[in-house]
């Protein structure tokens, strides 16, 4: 049942748009590279908040991707292309990851041998937690990563013109291997990453928290571009309200669960009240922290929660755009409140640093860059996607 | 049900749900409005066919959640942190983090469960606690596998042959003439459905309670009440004495306890060394004790001018040449003995404690006797400090 009226007009946006993500790219990672030269230990914090802001959107859209199929979810269908889009930054982060595996020295206490030789707990930890290791897991997953998005977009791809029924089988198939995969290498990713950044802490939930923050900020990434195309008439005309209702609701569940496991997380260390555990949230209860702190709880979860409680928000563009926006905010704040915070393990004290700017300048710049880049190759909608039409006619 | 000769409704059933979004359409474009749509389960977009505004349900079911979960937080702070304050587990008396899933838990159950009052309050129109639809083939075909439409009487364009004709166009399998019971309102107050009522509750809670309670009680949790332990005084059928408490074996010693060798001697001929340096918190300490064991009888400065001169057994001056010339360890031997009218101060003042009151009483002495030299040294001490 191949679509070829889906009644889908190919545009090309305009060209100020990739202007500008290469511009912002190109400032970003030259005063990034200016701020890495002068201070090195600082600018790896920064580039590894901004790092994780990319990656979460990338693997997040991908994951979203992933769902769509393994759920034969019918009203995502035409959004489907858009996902694809945002996770065409995924093998981008094999190169990207290089930097960080360079200054793993700044990065984490456990790259020193001389303090991992006095600290009994380290060497205990050093099995998992050793430099040759680490970079093996990390490139080993990024490649896992990038391989499941070549397979399903390639794929996806390849029914625009052949409209072969048995790619989006394949595509299920493929889809149901990667989401298990996705759960345990996001989990390891944040544990080498983030959490061994304060080696001696640990939460088994910390793996939970990242993805739910991953996918709040691919569903909010995906909304603010959708509603961005809908309103400047580049997406496809039988898109109505049900549809973003439909996305708005999506938003509304991970923007839930997302504090519900934040709030599980802190409760059973504060219930727990261990003291190897209590310091990470102490240290994030210190001084200015506790603002930012108060601010997630607020801004990650209360502010989003009301607005998108009621029906008629979920519906309204112009607030859907507002809270798309405000939630990817909130997933950087969210990160660098991860990450920085963490700092002192290498005797270093937390400042606010102009890099922290332009590193995210340079991931955001990648996104719109790479955005455009596939919006001019490719067909914004799945021309021949055997669900597509029933996506297209889906009603509330 | 016996039906009366007065007409309900027109009815008209359809066999898609294409046709009946449609009919729904065509009804609102004829401008009924008192007209309503049954389906075995809920069709997209069928509000928007029946022209319905948002439903106002939603903001039962706010209210009555917020009310439920600030309902909660006052009643847990009031439990907890105010009426009866209850220390758990090293956490402040209003632990919010721990009151939040239960906060959360009771906003939803209020919310969902007045949703659910306010909805079959609505359609039964409470008190009565019936519906025209109940018990009619249309509602049984329509509940099943059908989609049905109706046009009740109330409508101001009610007219029957008119709507049978335009359900026909429409494409009805069948039309239906639904008329309103015989006896039209049963009353949830009907004093034969309250007294029925009644009865159910009180024979359904009689009997359980006589079957549970009377014919085969069983203690619900026994494991606290009986326990595999003898309590104090209790008889033992183990031992030969009969006794459960069995006394220690003979040279048994406290635990922290250290016997004291010349207990009951009234002149010992040696006495224990001083094991204490009198640093500055072993002498407040032993201002403490001194003042609150010793100064009753022998005075503030121990010069034997208590407060309770004339009341008691006048306590003799500490400063007298006799006692200066008692040994640390004797003055601990009159304190742990006890000595003519004094009696045994063991068992109230610990062994430290009576060293460190042993070492006070020392200062004491020395105050009461100071020379001119000590005023020099004082002063050199002074002006050193001042420099």
């Amino acid at each position: 049942m191949a679509n070829n009226d889906s009644g889908y007009i190919k545009k090309v946006l305009p060209s100020k748009i990739g202007k500008i993500g290469l511009i912002l790219f190109i400032i970003g990672a030259v005063t990034g590279l200016y701020g890495y030269i002068f201070d090195p230990s600082r600018a790896v914090f920064s580039y590894l908040t901004s790092f994780w802001f990319l990656l979460s959107i990338a693997v997040g859209s991908l994951l979203l991707v992933a769902i769509e199929y393994a759920a034969s979810a019918t009203w995502s269908t035409p959004f489907r292309r858009m996902s694809e889009f945002l996770a065409s930054s995924i093998p981008l982060l094999i190169i990207l990851v290089i930097p960080l595996l360079l200054s793993i020295q700044y990065l984490f206490v456990w790259s020193h041998t001389d303090v991992v030789a006095n600290d009994h707990m380290l060497q205990a930890k050093s099995v998992f937690l050793n430099t040759p290791f680490f970079s093996v897991r990390v490139i080993v997953i990024l490649l896992i990563w990038s391989l499941f998005y070549y397979l399903i977009i390639r794929n996806s791809r390849q029914q625009d013109n052949s409209g072969d029924q048995a790619l989006t089988k394949n595509n299920i198939k493929l889809s149901i291997i990667f989401i298990p995969l996705f759960a345990i290498s996001l989990t390891l990713q944040s544990i080498d990453w983030i959490m061994s950044l304060e080696t001696k802490w640990f939460s088994t939930m910390f793996g939970v928290y990242l993805f739910a923050g991953a996918t709040c900020s691919a569903l909010a990434a995906l909304a603010f571009i959708s509603v961005l195309l809908k309103e400047k008439g580049y997406f496809h005309p039988k898109i109505t309200k049900d549809h973003f209702y439909s996305l708005g609701t999506l938003m509304f569940v991970f923007i839930c669960f997302w504090g519900y496991i934040a709030f599980s997380q802190y409760m059973l260390i504060w219930y727990g009240n261990l003291p190897e555990e209590t310091f990470w949230f102490m240290q994030r209860w210190e001084g200015g922290w506790k603002f930012v702190s108060l601010f997630i709880i607020f801004g990650h979860f209360i502010v989003p929660f009301a607005t998108l409680l009621s029906h008629p928000s979920k519906t309204n563009l112009k607030k859907l755009k507002f809270i798309s926006i405000w939630i990817l905010a909130m997933h950087f704040i969210d990160l660098y409140w991860l990450i920085m915070p963490s700092m002192h393990g290498n005797g270093l004290h937390y400042s606010f640093s102009w890099m922290d700017i332009s590193f995210l300048a340079a991931s955001v710049g990648i996104i719109i860059f790479m955005f455009n880049k596939m919006f001019e190759r490719y067909n914004l909608i799945p021309v021949k996607d055997p669900k597509l039409q029933r996506g297209l006619d889906f009603h509330l | 049900m016996a039906r009366s000769n007065n007409l309900h409704s027109v009815a008209a059933i359809f066999d898609t749900p294409n046709k009946i979004i449609k009919a729904a359409e065509k009804v609102r474009d004829e401008g009924y409005n008192k007209f309503d749509v049954n389906t075995p389960y809920p069709l997209h977009g069928m509000d928007k066919a029946m022209g319905l505004s948002s439903s106002k349900v939603g903001f039962v079911t706010l209210f009555c959640g917020l009310f439920g979960g600030s309902f909660i937080l006052l009643f847990m702070w009031w439990t907890l942190a105010k009426n009866y304050q209850l220390f758990i587990g090293g956490k402040p008396f209003f632990a919010l983090p721990a009151f939040i899933p239960i906060t959360f838990e009771i906003t939803v159950l209020i919310g969902a469960v007045s949703t659910f009052i306010a909805l079959i309050a609505v359609f039964f129109k409470l008190p009565f606690n019936n519906h025209p639809l109940h018990d009619t083939d249309y509602m049984k075909t329509v509940s099943v596998d059908k989609y049905g439409i109706y046009i009740t009487t109330e409508d101001p364009k009610f007219d029957k042959e008119k709507i049978i004709s335009l359900f026909k166009s429409l494409g009805a399998v069948s039309t239906d003439l639904i008329y309103l019971p015989k006896q039209e309102k049963f009353s949830m107050f009907n004093l034969k459905f309250v007294l029925f009522l009644i009865f159910v509750a009180v024979g359904t809670s009689g009997s359980t309670y006589l079957l549970l309670n009377k014919l085969m009680y069983i203690t619900p949790f026994d494991w606290m009440e009986f326990q595999e332990k003898y309590t104090p005084q209790e008889t033992s059928l183990f031992f030969g004495d009969r006794r459960s408490m069995r006394t220690p074996v003979d040279g048994t010693v406290a635990k922290g306890f250290i016997p004291y060798p010349y207990k009951g001697i009234a002149n010992p001929t040696e006495v224990l060394s001083n094991p204490t340096i009198p640093t500055e918190d072993l002498l407040k300490m032993g201002k403490k004790k001194y003042l609150t064991f010793c100064s009753p009888c022998h005075g503030n400065f121990a010069e034997g001018d208590s407060r309770l001169n004339g009341q008691f057994p006048n306590g003799p001056t500490l400063h007298s040449d006799k006692i200066i010339k008692y040994s640390d360890g004797m003055l601990y031997h009159i304190i742990t003995n006890g000595q003519n009218a004094m009696p045994a101060y063991d068992l109230q003042i610990t062994r430290h404690e009576r060293w460190a009151i042993v070492d006070y009483i020392r200062v004491l002495q020395r105050a009461k006797n100071a020379k001119n030299s000590d005023l020099v040294e004082i002063k050199k001490e002074s002006t050193t400090n001042g420099q």
